[in-house]
């Protein structure tokens, strides 16, 4: 049941894509796959499999998206995370190129490309000093890392009662800090009056609900994000971070952003975290962040966008590092989106259409990540990309 | 056979050479039909364990079994967390008995009704539609319960409780969370209804009519009969349904994974958030690294034995039992 729903949306797809690809390759005003605009309805079925594939909050979590595999010039597999804007990106790409990416998970992707069963592997946790010296022994040459797109992950909440209690007293969203996140999540605070979160809403007249935190049941690089930032904010977390952390009792999970976002929508008192765009998806209220330098910060594109661009300079050379200590008007919980490709190995065609397709990507596909709430590869940092991406398969 | 008919119309039950090689033939294929399936079965038990050996070996089998700690390492070559399945373990085993508490006497009620009380019209009726819950693919059961089922039946009910003196038992206690042990356990006991129905009913007809018109005749009311001639006369087709039953609640996973809360932890109370072995297996396995992968089968070889063991279990209960009819359903 599940597989050939699968398949049909990808052969659909796969359909929509040939279209694509005779209709001479440009954006055809007649050709309706172009840059339909996912919002829009349509009758035909081709839309209708794009749509579905496209919209995020109907994607399944190893939801095959792009051609099938037979025609596919890239063969790619990774995180869940960055599906929507890579389908964005596969469609759209000027330079023509078939990509089919399999959206099974950074986890998944990471194995994927280790194993060489993929042409890029893609994952939200950049390679462990482990995985990299294995990586090594298996081409005999450096996996590279490249930064495709930054993600965001906001906290959010559903609680009439402090909604009410935020319009009496004019504010826009709750204020939460790292410590006042990780008490929730630790379940040392257990409702909104607690006096952490008192001391960050003064004026607002906080009601004593329940509170529930809700975690990603599935290993995630939402939660890697999310907890990443925990532990370096944060003077009251000890769990660590990483994908899948030990989270305490007294909390649920929820499978996959989706399972978060209805767990949080139903359950009075859950505060969960999301994907940036799972939140605007679903109009789910969200929390204010207090960033590093003390500002309140409300999860807005332009926030999101800020944290990358302040630590750009300081990003090392294999591009391995974690969007930390966000200050000024950055949105503080932020992540990179990584590329992995081999610096050898490739058949030349093969590298030619890596490097063609993620140059366009970081270069030119930077409006559809804005518009699906990603912020883009850009400035100075842009070039580092593309120097990385020159690098595929260099040491042939 | 019928070739032979084919050549000599008279009778079909001369010898011929044909059917004198058929018939070895025809036992192979069943011989291998009947050993496969114990080949397959040894192969993947012997496979996972010899995957899952590592994390055992780590743990140990009671560490693995008793822990409650889950912490999955990001290691590709040997066991660098902590795994202890129990909360698992116990997660699985309280939602499967909670459902087996709801769901045996609900299957026996509709049994006996179909079989002895419903008009003949309303009977078959009534059957196929037990049947077709049996239909339903459990990620329809997942989408129902979390979009419905929880939201107006049972979370409500699960307040009712908690709120009564009931409430004051730790394991009836509040909060009750939408995502409970509770909303998994009435979910399974609707997807097991329909086998325990329809094995209940299988061994009530077994039951020899002229016991129950003796027990008429002699002047026992219906009652009386379904309490004292068929239900005792049934009782290893009932265990034997309410095993298979049992069976699918161990082994259910997707509305399980969606309704527990999946919280890697396990909690005392009917009402909270927890997790159970299947659910975790589906929730963690494609973003696992190679050791959490191993300690995942080692959670599908406990479940493994669990099964067994309760199989076992079951069949020296019919087996003590059973001395009377009503082992034909098993």
């Amino acid at each position: 049941m599940r597989n050939f729903s699968r398949k049909a949306a990808a052969s659909l797809l796969a359909v929509s894509l040939v279209a694509a690809a005779c209709g001479g390759g440009d954006d055809d005003a007649g050709d309706p796959t172009a840059q339909t605009d996912t919002d829009t309805a349509t009758e035909s079925a081709e839309d209708d499999a794009e749509d579905e594939a496209a919209e995020p909050t109907l994607l399944d979590e190893d939801e095959q998206v792009g051609v099938d595999a037979e025609s596919a010039d890239l063969l790619g597999a990774g995180a869940t995370f960055i599906t929507p804007l890579m389908l964005e990106w596969i469609r759209d790409n000027e330079p023509g190129i078939n990509v089919n990416y399999q959206s099974i998970g950074s986890g998944g992707g990471i194995e994927q490309f280790l194993s060489e069963n993929v042409d890029f592997g893609s994952s939200e946790a950049f390679l462990t000093d482990e995985a990299l010296a294995e990586a090594q022994e298996i081409r005999g040459c450096d996996p590279i890392h490249f930064v495709d797109a930054f993600g965001s992950v906001v906290v959010s909440y559903n609680d009439p009662d402090l909604d009410a209690a935020l319009e009496a007293a004019g504010q826009e969203s709750l204020i939460l800090d790292a410590d006042a996140v990780a008490g929730i999540y630790n379940v040392e605070i257990t409702s909104w009056d607690d006096p952490a979160i008192a001391e960050l809403n003064p004026d607002v007249e906080l009601p004593d609900t329940n509170l529930v935190a809700v975690h990603r049941s599935d290993g995630s690089g939402t939660t890697n994000i999310f907890t990443q930032y925990l532990d370096d904010a944060a003077s009251n977390w000890d769990l660590g971070f990483g994908t899948e952390v030990q989270w305490a009792a007294g909390t649920i999970g929820g499978n996959g952003n989706e399972g978060v976002a209805a767990e949080t929508q139903q359950q009075p008192g859950a505060v969960g975290y999301l994907s940036y765009a799972y939140a605007v998806e679903n109009d789910i209220s969200t929390a204010a962040m207090v960033n590093a330098d003390g500002n309140v910060i409300e999860p807005t594109l332009d926030s999101i966008s800020a944290g990358p661009s302040e630590i750009i300079d300081d990003i090392p050379q294999d591009q391995r590092f974690a969007v930390l200590g966000v200050g000024g008007e950055g949105f503080p919980i932020v992540g990179a989106h990584w590329i992995l490709a081999w610096e050898c190995g490739y058949d030349d065609d093969v590298a030619e259409s890596l490097r063609e397709f993620f140059s366009w990507a970081v270069t030119e596909g930077d409006d559809l990540a804005r518009d699906l709430f990603y912020a883009p590869v850009t400035g100075e940092f842009e070039q580092a990309v593309l120097d990385q991406i020159d690098r595929i398969n260099s040491a042939n | 056979m019928a070739t032979a008919t084919q050549t000599d119309p008279p009778s079909g039950l001369q010898g011929t050479s044909r059917g004198r090689r058929a018939d070895p033939m025809f036992r192979a294929v069943v011989l291998v039909s009947a050993t496969s399936v114990l080949v397959v079965l040894a192969a993947m038990i012997i496979r996972t364990t010899i995957d899952a050996w590592p994390v055992f070996d780590a743990m140990g089998i009671w560490g693995f079994l008793s822990g409650t700690e889950w912490d999955s390492g990001s290691s590709r070559s040997e066991v660098t967390g902590t795994y202890g399945a129990f909360p698992f373990i116990y997660g699985t085993l309280k939602i499967s008995f909670v459902a087996l508490l709801f769901a045996v006497p609900l299957a026996i009620g509709i049994a006996l009704f179909t079989n002895e009380i419903a008009p003949s019209g309303l009977r078959k009726t009534l059957a196929s539609t037990v049947d077709l819950l049996a239909m339903v693919p459990s990620v329809v059961y997942a989408l129902v319960g979390i979009y419905f089922f929880r939201l107006q039946i049972w979370a409500p009910i699960g307040q009712f409780i908690a709120d009564s003196p009931l409430g004051n038992l730790r394991f009836f206690g509040p909060p009750v969370l939408l995502s409970s042990y509770w909303s998994a356990a009435n979910i399974l006991a609707i997807m097991i209804l329909p086998i325990i129905t329809a094995i209940c009913r299988e061994a009530f007809a077994q039951v020899p009519r002229d016991e129950v018109n003796a027990a008429y005749a002699m002047g026992a009311t219906r009652w009386e009969v379904m309490r004292h001639v068929i239900v005792p006369r049934s009782f290893a087709g009932i265990v034997g349904g309410t095993m298979l039953g049992l069976g699918r609640a161990l082994g259910e996973t997707i509305a399980i994974a969606y309704l527990i809360g999946s919280s890697q932890r396990w909690a005392p109370q009917l009402f909270f958030g927890g997790d159970a072995m299947t659910s975790v297996i589906v929730n963690t396995f494609a973003d696992s690294a190679p050791e959490g992968i191993w300690a995942l089968l080692a959670i599908g070889v406990a479940l493994f034995f669990i099964t067994m063991i309760v199989n076992v279990l079951a069949r020296l209960i019919v087996h003590r039992a059973g001395r009377f009819a009503g082992d034909a359903a098993l």
